[in-house]
């Protein structure tokens, strides 16, 4: 079978073997109504308002949402305006904490027997894509497609995160958990693993844990990224071609992340929500870098703090990895669901374009076989209908192409704007 | 606290620009310029000293009259020049090889846009230029174990293979020794710099073509310029295209027009007005070559077309 492009990274993942540990209570914690792909929440508490770790504090007034659930028990302070990374203003729960961690008294685990349960509960327990792009699980879950095959991605082909290769190897039982649970209500007759080869003992436990389970399989992947990426992932880990323009329902394939998928075996035990979530600190200003379990909200700084960052020295902090995670502006930014690393990085020498060699690396990067530089130049020239030509709706931002350019052209971010312009969308030239 | 500098990911780059890539290329050419000052002592380093000079010179005084950044530390006028000398004979009247060095910075690489934007390879143009221009000095070789000079190559008179391999013959500067251009090759390639896709189908086609003619192929593949021009020349990336069905069909084309022009045209040497003419068509190629993209039915051209 034919292997999809991909580059070879620097992995860095100087944490793969450290435990995760718990941050300890930060002093406030800012909770935004928008940590998912959709629409945003609306706060249902009110300023002075005491409570508790699991209460609904964000309800969704949309169906392509997820509810938003306090991670500390406390006051709310104030309902504030945040502006996420992408700029859109949303309204922002700010809790103090009293350190007490008083659970919500509805807590109880949610029944299941059937799908509609389960959607029903994932649903309510505000679930998300745990690996970065934040999809509302129940809305993933909730499919009329005819699905055969799970996939759980656990590849974090991503430099320096570590979260998921953590679970794998901390807490493979409850994924396996999750995948039977998943399997049995969604009515799906196989799963596939996909892991990263440079995760050994991460594809150890799991293969232990999955041993009596013959239709689940490990698929081991090569180290190169980009194979978290959705369609590279069901490619390569069960040979179907998502087509463009359709997602994997579409040929009968669910898409999951291995942290997504223990959250909600976990969820299906005691009934918690998504309150916490685990955050890779690493970087190079980073002293001691870790893997924390950290409530949804804690400011960033804290969190660097605890990994005893150098804050003199950082002169940029990420979200995520560094090939798509997104740039903070402040230490007071709040840890979101979707955020699986934190990065604070030391001034790097900054990166010039010059011109276009069309030594053609790009196009051997991309693992979709686009040509980034007809795509720049696309953009560049406002050609409307050559990017259509060229698919510029099929990139998904992996970065490969901006990482491979000897010209340092700014390939990827040109083509994430080409696709804003107007008429670009709606498939092949017309 | 600093300031947090916001940028659009990925927020990591690989280590090698665009001169590094360009030093590779000069340490690849290297070793064959090395054996033309061998063989045909010190005017052939003062000869490329003048080329590569003068084609650094260029492109600086270029960019300050036009205006623009200044490119020369992405070494690619180095390159050019390097280039150039190695494909002049290497007695050639130095001015004139300044002249040379003019045609390919200015007329075709600047005027066009600079790197990047030519559409010809600059060495191959002012090689041809200068040919037309002096034809007589451009086509008296100098025998390096004798120091006669004649007017043939070994094209027309004929050498041992050994001699050819080595670079024992008369010749253009840089394109007698055939083991150091190979060598260089196979650098290219190791570094991943260049894919064997097109010297190997530009040899491989020219001789078939020869074979099939009834010459003898290898001593035709081992003189001249055409393991100079397929290692060298047919990978340039602004002027050969993307693909890597491109690059062979770009190979294919250059090894048959070599071998017609050698054969039947009135020039012994056929290889730079090959690969002019595959620069040429190198656009034509592109399109009827772009890989389909993941997940898509239509291949990218039956929609280029279905527009035109």
């Amino acid at each position: 079978m034919k292997r999809l492009n991909g580059i070879l990274l620097p992995h860095r993942k100087r944490t793969e073997s450290r435990m995760t540990e718990d941050l300890p209570m930060p002093e406030i914690v800012r909770i935004p109504m928008l940590m998912h792909m959709g629409a945003p929440c609306e706060p249902c508490v009110k300023p002075g308002d005491p409570v508790t770790v699991g209460q609904k504090i964000g309800s969704m007034i949309h169906e392509f949402s997820a509810p938003i659930h306090a991670s500390v028990s406390g006051k709310v302070k104030a309902i504030s305006q945040y502006q996420t990374q992408n700029s859109k203003l949303v309204p922002c729960v700010e809790i103090e904490p009293d350190g007490l961690q008083t659970l919500y008294a509805g807590i109880r685990p949610p029944k299941l027997e059937t799908k509609e349960d389960l959607i029903r509960a994932v649903r309510e327990s505000g679930c998300v894509g745990l690996g970065g792009a934040g999809f509302p699980t129940h809305v993933k879950l909730n499919t009329t497609n005819q699905i055969d095959m799970l996939i759980l991605n656990g590849a974090e082909c991503e430099p320096y995160l570590t979260t998921d290769c953590r679970l794998m190897t901390e807490a493979a039982d409850e994924i396996i958990g999750g995948v039977c649970l998943l399997m049995k209500l969604l009515g799906i007759k196989e799963t596939r693993i996909g892991i990263e080869a440079n995760k050994p003992a991460a594809i150890a436990q799991l293969s232990e844990a999955c041993e009596e389970f013959v239709d689940v399989k490990i698929v081991p992947l090569p180290p190169k990224y980009p194979q978290g990426a959705e369609k590279v992932i069901v490619y390569h880990t069960c040979g179907r071609v998502v087509p463009e323009g359709k997602i994997p329902a579409d040929v009968g394939v669910i898409v999951m992340n291995v942290s997504t998928c223990a959250f909600i075996y976990r969820y299906s035990k005691t009934g918690m929500p998504l309150v916490t979530r685990c955050v890779t600190v690493d970087g190079n200003a980073v002293k001691r870098p870790c893997n924390l379990r950290v409530p949804i909200g804690a400011p960033v700084g804290e969190l660097l703090e605890f990994a005893e960052c150098d804050m003199d020295s950082v002169h940029q902090m990420l979200s995520g990895g560094p090939m798509m995670g997104q740039a903070l502006y402040s230490t007071d930014q709040p840890v979101t669901k979707q955020q699986n690393g934190l990065l604070a990085m030391k001034a790097a020498k900054k990166v010039h374009a010059t011109a276009c060699i069309r030594c053609g690396r790009c196009m051997q990067a991309c693992p979709l076989d686009l040509m980034p530089m007809e795509l720049e130049r696309g953009f560049r020239t406002k050609d409307v209908v050559s990017l259509k030509k060229h698919h510029v709706h099929l990139c998904m931002g992996c970065g490969c192409c901006s990482y491979v350019c000897p010209a340092k052209r700014p390939l990827a971010e040109s083509i994430q704007l080409a696709k804003l312009l107007p008429g670009t969308k709606g498939g092949a030239a017309t | 606290m600093n300031q947090m500098l916001v940028s659009a990911s990925p927020h990591e780059r690989a280590p090698l620009p665009t001169w590094h890539i360009m030093l590779c290329v000069l340490l690849a050419l290297l070793p064959a310029a090395a054996a033309g000052c061998v063989n045909f002592g010190y005017r052939a380093l003062l000869l490329l000293s003048v080329t590569v000079g003068t084609a650094i010179f260029w492109e600086f005084l270029c960019r300050i009259i036009m205006k623009r950044e200044q490119t020369v530390g992405d070494l690619s006028a180095a390159v050019t020049g390097l280039l150039l000398g190695m494909n002049l004979p290497p007695d050639l009247p130095l001015w004139q090889a300044a002249v040379g060095s003019f045609v390919a910075i200015v007329v075709v690489k600047q005027l066009f846009g600079g790197l990047g934007q030519n559409f010809a390879n600059p060495t191959v143009v002012a090689r041809i230029v200068l040919m037309l221009s002096f034809t007589a000095d451009m086509t008296a070789f100098r025998d390096p174990n004798t120091d006669a000079v004649s007017s043939a190559t070994p094209l027309v008179t004929g050498a041992s293979y050994w001699d050819l391999f080595l670079g024992n013959t008369a010749g253009c500067l840089g394109e007698t020794c055939a083991l150091a251009l190979i060598l260089g090759g196979i650098y290219l390639w190791l570094r991943g710099i260049i894919s064997p896709a097109a010297p190997l189908s530009f040899v491989g086609s020219f001789a078939l073509c020869t074979w099939l003619a009834g010459n003898d192929p290898l001593s035709q593949v081992l003189s001249g310029g055409l393991l100079l021009g397929a290692i060298f020349m047919a990978t340039d990336y602004v002027t050969t295209p993307l693909t890597a069905k491109g690059k062979i069909l770009f190979g294919i084309g250059g090894g048959c027009l070599t071998f017609v022009i050698r054969q039947f045209g009135g020039y012994p040497e056929g290889v730079s007005f090959a690969i002019l003419l595959m620069n040429l068509l190198t656009p034509y190629i592109d399109r009827i070559s772009m890989t389909k993209p993941f997940g898509t039915t239509e291949p990218r051209e039956k929609e280029v077309r279905s527009d035109a």
